[in-house]
């Protein structure tokens, strides 16, 4: 909530004044799923079970998301870490169902959102999932916005879709998001064209279009990767202060440890399509029970490598997706690999910490490593 | 028949490749283009059209006579009286090339129209569901721009017979293929644009985004298309009626032509003053909307900007 004392005028006029065109929007605030979220009962959000997504080319087909599992709490910030091709941003499509056909396809799994399968939902139930109860935030806001639309008419636009506001009623909503996300002169400022803004305004843009219909899960894939750095630290304080004041649940998607440590509760580390490690930010940071995830860790850049050092970096390239080999997809990267790592693939199993998971032999029990 | 500025035969042609590969051909001169030769070439077409426009609407004040009355000797040759000399039934000629205008452009414009709107909606649809409809639809407009035009347009407008709504719609149901394919593959850009899949991702529906994200974005493109549709309809129902399957109530230039050939004017001196004068403006009037087209697609086809 700190971050809103940074802007301008009396906080507690404008949340009343939130609060109020909330009420006009029946409610939704009090929704009593979030009272259950905070209550920490034991349903979850989101239960993500053996979700798979093949991608058909012509070399094959590519296991982009393959056997993915887990789990997310009402109102809890998760990071969906790995390298490029991993398949993280696959598995955020999945979620909302908008892997694109017809060379991709969700081809197992389940996808329990508030207690119902995505994956079973008529493509009209699931349009109104997106947006409304799901928001998204996309990579590159430069390109995500439409340039011949005035902002506060894209804005508008989510909420019309869903909550079915008139027009008057969408623009004042609009009006009212872009001054939550720190646009100043917000009513000026939503008249104003795309390339009126700069790429922090504009993911700011982005972000309350993706509140407009007050989300209870928000994915947001790679949110800052083309932002500046000093704009990152804004985009992302800003993500985290309101998520926590709506109690809304992150998915982030990022291949920056760095900004999964900051700002996620738990953190997922995929390696080509798969989970590897899972669990509370601490626990991956302190005690990573995979060769891999120590790797991703070690190529941080620190400010005491010295300089004409090189950096460090993994070895070799992720496996060809298309035809997995029947072993640790990390094998022939891992510079701890034994025999049993090239023949057969270990299962994601408990690493002892607070819900803490690893899909790697040797530190599974009896590994050798530590 | 050669001898009268416009070589007839060849006429459906042009039309054809003014309208499909608009910018195909001069390779070399896109090139060197500036932005000011395009103006300059809009420029010569817009004058072109503009006066032929004001041509038709200020017909009856321009024209020295009815063009339907008799009012002299038949095969006059021109005069202070008869500036263009009168046809085989004694009507002026300079009057009914003025009428004519209207005419020939009213079926461009209208018969473009068509053609705009069947060729945006086919486009469009074939750009975003690109699968099955767009498979089917394409097949389709392939097959349309196989066939040869003449043929089929004199086999239509015999079958359906002789009127000028006739002769608008074969010409726009004929046309509007080149359009469709422009304006699908735009689409098919677009439908990868970040913004449609942000749009997408925010729970709009297909009506809602090609609505809102879609169409207004193409129909840019669509009237540069329009334009130049409207060169190829104003081409096609100058052959029309050439041939004799124009409406024979209403005198366009084609028509005009058609009583030149008939009797016999394309092999006398009446060639000068009864075949030139409507021959070249079918070619002024084709050209103009040509030059207009050409300019306008340099504009808004991002890909076609020359270099700068």
């Amino acid at each position: 909530m700190s971050v809103w004392n940074t802007r301008p005028g009396p906080p507690a006029a404008r949340r009343t004044k939130l609060a109020s065109s909330l009420d006009r929007l029946g409610g939704r605030r009090e929704a009593p799923d979030r009272a259950t979220g905070a209550d920490g009962a034991d349903s979850k959000l989101l239960e993500v079970s053996h979700l798979s997504t093949h991608i058909w080319t012509r070399a094959g087909v590519v296991r982009a998301v393959d056997d993915v599992s887990f789990e997310l709490d009402y109102g809890e910030t998760l990071g969906l870490v790995g390298e490029s091709g991993c398949g993280k941003s696959m598995t955020a499509l999945s979620i909302l169902r908008l892997v694109p056909e017809p060379a991709g396809r969700i081809v197992g799994g389940e996808i329990l959102f508030e207690g119902e399968d995505l994956l079973h939902l008529s493509a009209e139930q699931m349009r109104d999932r997106r947006g409304g109860r799901i928001g998204m935030i996309f990579q590159d806001p430069m390109t995500s916005l439409n340039p011949v639309h005035r902002i506060g008419d894209q804005i508008a636009e989510s909420a019309r879709i869903h909550l079915g506001l008139s027009q008057r009623a969408a623009s004042d909503r609009a009006v009212e998001l872009l001054d939550k996300v720190g646009i100043p002169r917000a009513r000026d400022r939503a008249r104003d064209y795309p390339h009126q803004f700069s790429g922090g305004m504009r993911q700011r843009v982005m972000i309350a279009i993706a509140l407009a219909c007050d989300p209870i899960l928000l994915l947001a894939d790679e949110p800052t990767t083309a932002l500046d750095v000093t704009i990152q630290a804004q985009i992302l304080e800003l993500i985290v202060s309101i998520s926590a004041e709506f109690h809304t649940a992150v998915i982030l998607i990022t291949h920056d440890l760095g900004i999964a440590a900051g700002m996620c509760d738990r953190i997922n580390v995929m390696y080509a399509g798969r989970i590897v490690e899972s669990g509370a930010v601490d626990e991956i940071f302190n005690r990573p029970r995979m060769p891999y995830t120590s790797g991703l860790m070690a190529s941080i850049p620190g400010l005491s490598t010295a300089r004409g050092q090189p950096l460090r970096t993994i070895e070799g390239m992720p496996p060809n997706l298309i035809d997995p080999p029947a072993a640790c997809r990390f094998a022939a990267r891992c510079s701890d690999a034994r025999e049993i790592c090239h023949a057969g693939e270990p299962e994601l199993t408990s690493r002892g910490g607070p819900d803490h998971h690893a899909r790697c032999w040797g530190t599974d029990t009896g590994g050798w490593l530590p | 028949m050669t001898a009268g500025g416009v070589s007839l035969p060849e006429l459906p042609e042009p039309a054809v490749r003014l309208e499909s590969t608009p910018i195909g051909a001069p390779a070399a001169a896109r090139g060197r283009l500036t932005i000011d030769g395009t103006t300059v070439i809009g420029l010569v077409g817009v004058v072109l059209v503009g006066g032929l426009i004001l041509t038709a609407i200020l017909a009856p004040f321009l024209a020295p006579y009815d063009p339907r009355e008799r009012v002299g000797i038949p095969f006059q040759r021109p005069s202070a009286l008869y500036p263009l000399g009168t046809n085989d039934i004694g009507q002026d000629l300079l009057s009914e090339l003025i009428y004519g205008a209207r005419v020939s452009l009213t079926v461009g414009i209208v018969a473009a129209t068509v053609a705009l709107i069947i060729g945006t909606t086919v486009g469009v649809l074939a750009g975003f569901y690109r699968r099955i409809v767009g498979s089917v639809l394409m097949r389709f407009v392939d097959i349309l721009l196989i066939i040869p035009f003449l043929p089929l347009l004199i086999v239509l407008a015999a079958y359906l017979g002789r009127s000028l709504l006739n002769t608008i719609l074969i010409i726009g149901v004929l046309i509007w293929a080149a359009t469709a394919r422009v304006i699908r593959s735009q689409v098919l850009s677009l439908t990868q644009r970040d913004y449609i899949r942000a749009a997408r991702a925010l729970g709009a529906s297909d009506a809602r985004i090609i609505g809102r994200h879609i169409l207004p974005r193409v129909l840019l493109l669509g009237i540069s298309q329009f334009v130049q549709a409207t060169s190829g309809a104003i081409l096609l129902e100058a052959s029309l009626s050439f041939l004799g399957l124009g409406d024979p109530l209403q005198k366009s230039w084609g028509s005009i032509l058609y009583w030149a050939q008939v009797r016999g004017a394309f092999l006398t001196d009446a060639w000068l003053w009864w075949v030139l004068p409507p021959g070249l403006l079918i070619g002024a009037a084709a050209l103009g909307f040509a030059l207009m087209g050409f300019a306008l697609e340099q504009r808004i086809n991002p890909q076609l900007r020359s270099g700068r």
